[in-house]
This record gives C-alpha cells, sequence and structure tokens, in this order.
C-alpha cells in the first residue's frame, strides 16, 4: 500500500476544498505546515464537486481547485464532478 | 564554521476571537463568514431604551414571538459576509453585461413584436416597485430583528431587492424609455389589478414581527411571485414564444431567486426545528401570509397568461408549499 498525495495553499478559498476531502477521504491525513496544507492517504483519494459544494453553500466548478493547488502524487482522473487520485494505472 | 538552517513551525494557540470561538466546531480556524458574523450582536449596556419604542431594548430578541434559545444558530448556508458577498454580485454584474451587449448589438429587444413589449412591460416593470418594498422590508427585519447571523444577510437580501429593481428599470428603459417607467408605475398607484398586491405590501411595511415579516415578505410573497414571474412567465411562457431575449436580460433575478431560497428555507427549518411553538407560529404566518400574496397575484397571473392563469397561480403556490413542507411546516 502507497500514498497518494495533494497540497494546497493555505487559505480562505482552499479551507472548504480540505474540508470536503476530509468528510468524503476518512483514511486522510491531513498536515498542516506554514502556507501548505497537505492531504496523505492510503492508496486513493476522492474529491468531490458536490461536497465542496455543500461547504461552500454556491456552485463550484472542479477546475477552480488548480488556482490553490501546489502539488500532487498518484495517477490523476477527473471530470466535471470528481478528481480521483489513486495508483490503480 | 557550520551553520544549520531549519524551518520551525509555531502552533498557533488560539485560533479565533473567545466571541467567536464557542460557535466554531473542533477547534479549528474559524471561517471569513464566521469572524465577520459570530458575536456580533450586542447584547448589552444599551443604557436607554429607544424612544420610539419603549418597551424594548435597541436590540431585543422579544420583538418576535419567535424564540431562540441562541440565534446564532441560523447560519446562512451560502456563508456571505460584506467581503465574498459584494464579489459574488459583481461577477454576476459582469455576466449580466456581458447578456447586456449581445442583447443590445443584435437589437434582440427591438425586434420582439410590439404585444409582447407591451405585455412584457405590463407585467413586469411595475415590479420595480415590488421589489422596493421588498428592500424596505428586508432593511425592517436587519434594523429590528435580532442576531447578526440572521440580520445582516438579510440587509444583503435588502440591497439585492434593490438591484432586482435596477435591472426591471433598465430592461423598460431599453424597450422603450422613460414613459414605460412611468406608465408602470401609473399601472402601480391606479391600474385596479395591480392594488391588491399594492395593499399586500403596504400592509407588511407595517408587521411588527421582524420573523412574521421575514415570513411574509421573503417566502409567502416572493416564493411565489418570482416562481411565478421569472420562472414560470419569463423562461417558459415567453421563450416558448420565441422570445428568450428578456430571460436574457433578467437571469440574474432568476439566479439569485434560486441562491437566496437557500438561505429563506435555512432559516425557516432552523427556527421551526427548535421547539413545537415555533413551528406551530411560523406555520400559521405561511399559510396565513401565503394564502393572502396568493390571491394577490392572481389579477397578475391573468395579465400575464390570460387563460392560463389558474395553473401558474396554482403552480406557484403549491412550489412555495413544497420548499416550506421541506423545512418541516405544516401547510394548509
Amino acid at each position: 500500500m502507497s500514498n497518494v498525495f495533494i497540497a494546497f495553499q493555505a487559505n480562505e478559498e482552499s479551507r472548504p476544498i480540505v474540508d470536503a476531502v476530509i468528510r468524503d477521504n476518512p483514511n486522510a491525513e491531513v498536515v498542516y505546515s506554514p502556507g501548505l496544507v497537505k492531504i496523505d492517504a492510503p492508496n486513493s483519494l476522492i474529491i468531490n464537486r458536490e461536497t465542496i459544494e455543500e461547504e461552500t453553500g454556491r456552485d463550484f466548478d472542479l477546475q477552480e481547485i488548480h488556482i490553490n493547488l501546489v502539488t500532487l502524487s498518484g495517477h490523476v482522473e477527473e471530470d466535471e464532478d470528481q478528481l480521483k487520485l489513486s495508483w490503480d494505472h | 564554521m557550520n551553520v544549520d538552517l531549519h524551518t520551525k513551525s509555531i502552533e498557533q494557540l488560539r485560533n479565533t476571537y473567545s466571541h467567536v470561538e464557542k460557535y466554531v466546531k473542533g477547534n479549528k480556524p474559524a471561517t471569513r463568514y464566521e469572524e465577520a458574523t459570530f458575536g456580533a450582536q450586542s447584547t448589552t449596556n444599551f443604557h436607554y431604551r429607544p424612544t420610539w419604542a419603549p418597551d424594548y431594548e435597541l436590540f431585543d430578541a422579544s420583538r418576535t414571538k419567535v424564540i431562540l434559545d441562541d440565534w446564532y444558530v441560523l447560519r446562512d448556508p451560502r456563508q456571505f459576509y460584506y467581503g465574498n458577498w459584494t464579489m459574488t454580485r459583481a461577477k454576476q454584474q459582469d455576466a449580466m453585461e456581458a447578456s447586456y451587449r449581445f442583447v443590445e448589438s443584435k437589437n434582440l429587444l427591438d425586434n420582439i413584436p410590439t404585444p409582447v413589449q407591451k405585455l412584457v412591460c405590463d407585467v413586469i416593470l411595475p415590479l420595480r416597485h415590488v421589489a422596493w418594498g421588498g428592500n424596505m422590508n428586508n432593511c425592517n427585519i436587519a434594523a429590528i430583528g435580532y442576531g447578526t447571523v440572521f440580520t445582516a444577510p438579510a440587509m444583503f437580501h435588502a440591497m439585492d431587492q434593490l438591484g432586482v429593481a435596477q435591472y426591471i428599470t433598465r430592461l423598460g428603459l431599453t424597450i422603450g424609455g422613460t414613459e414605460v417607467l412611468d406608465s408602470g408605475k401609473d399601472a402601480w398607484i391606479n391600474q385596479p389589478h395591480w392594488q391588491v398586491l399594492r395593499r399586500y405590501i403596504e400592509d407588511t411595511f407595517v408587521i411588527e414581527d421582524p420573523f412574521e415579516l421575514f415570513i411574509a415578505q421573503n417566502i409567502a410573497l416572493d416564493g411565489q411571485l418570482y416562481e411565478m414571474i421569472f420562472e414560470s412567465f419569463v423562461e417558459q411562457h415567453l421563450t416558448s414564444k420565441g422570445v428568450s431575449a428578456i430571460a436574457m436580460v433578467t437571469s440574474f433575478i432568476n439566479d439569485w431567486f434560486k441562491e437566496s431560497s437557500r438561505w429563506i428555507d435555512a432559516v425557516i427549518k432552523i427556527a421551526a426545528d427548535e421547539s413545537d411553538a415555533n413551528n406551530k407560529l411560523i406555520s400559521t404566518w405561511v399559510n396565513k401570509w401565503g394564502k393572502r400574496a396568493q390571491s394577490s397575484l392572481e389579477p397578475i397571473a391573468e395579465l400575464a397568461f390570460s387563460e392560463e392563469s389558474q395553473m401558474a397561480i396554482d403552480s406557484s403556490r403549491s412550489k412555495m408549499n413544497e420548499r416550506c413542507k421541506k423545512s418541516g411546516l405544516t401547510i394548509k
């Protein structure tokens, strides 16, 4: 088993995204460091548009995560509704 | 000599102000919404009672019969505070400007057949006065309501209502200039089929309970009016006649109606969930004002839909009822 991870700038815009990731991935571990939030998860990690919309209370375009995305590892599978990181390929 | 550089992160002991802290779950840093809203209501040391209402303190939760243990439970699901509210509206304004540029460059409003233009003016233009009434009432909710979490979005809502009135004004100016505005106002004051609604609005101006006012304006009236005019009439009725330019230049109104409905429904649901007494009280208000609003909209439905008016009235009432039932109210 190996980890995937994704890291965002620690700011007001990425907070609902991080909260949504925590809700959708109970195994994820969040590491806060100055200016950066890194989320590690075993095997796979999912970001759902709907969960972010519940957190923010407004419509969300999943592409908006790229504004604050710093880095990630894992194979990316992405459509309008979710972004999935895993080592499936 | 060997110099070692390493970073050291210092963990904050406190994540937010103490008056915000108790509303934030799990000792997390508070969001901007939480910091701008929670614990902001003045609660003590008012010294003097207002001379115009000596029965109450300046800010007094007992102005409404709805009883909440803590008014900060009425969270706005949109999480609007001044900053992100203005940014959201500015973006929507940009989108509307783009629509207007498109519609004007293609002469889409001028190309609408004259009888349909007249119908649009007759049905929509007097609504700028209705929106102004909505502005007044939400200002009043912000003034006499209790709890920033409830009054701040009410103030945003008041300004949004002004925005709606301005977009309607602009539509009128683009179609036919100031004469259209004048005849719209004349219809609002003198034409019999607007008078029932005008009386409704004027009666809501003197409701003294801020929560009852919230119900009468934001769900009972607007919940049916916007459903009927901007959803059914503009988006469906006119569009099915091949006139979609009106929907383009009023799209903000529809988007805003859907967005703000989430806030209104959440407020009703949380307040009604707190106790049976609240639930009963709010249900009574919704039934009372909802019925009155429905009958005040009937003449306007006839104007807009002619023979299909009853259907439009029934459908907008049942949509409003559905929202209220979802919030846990008992609807007759």
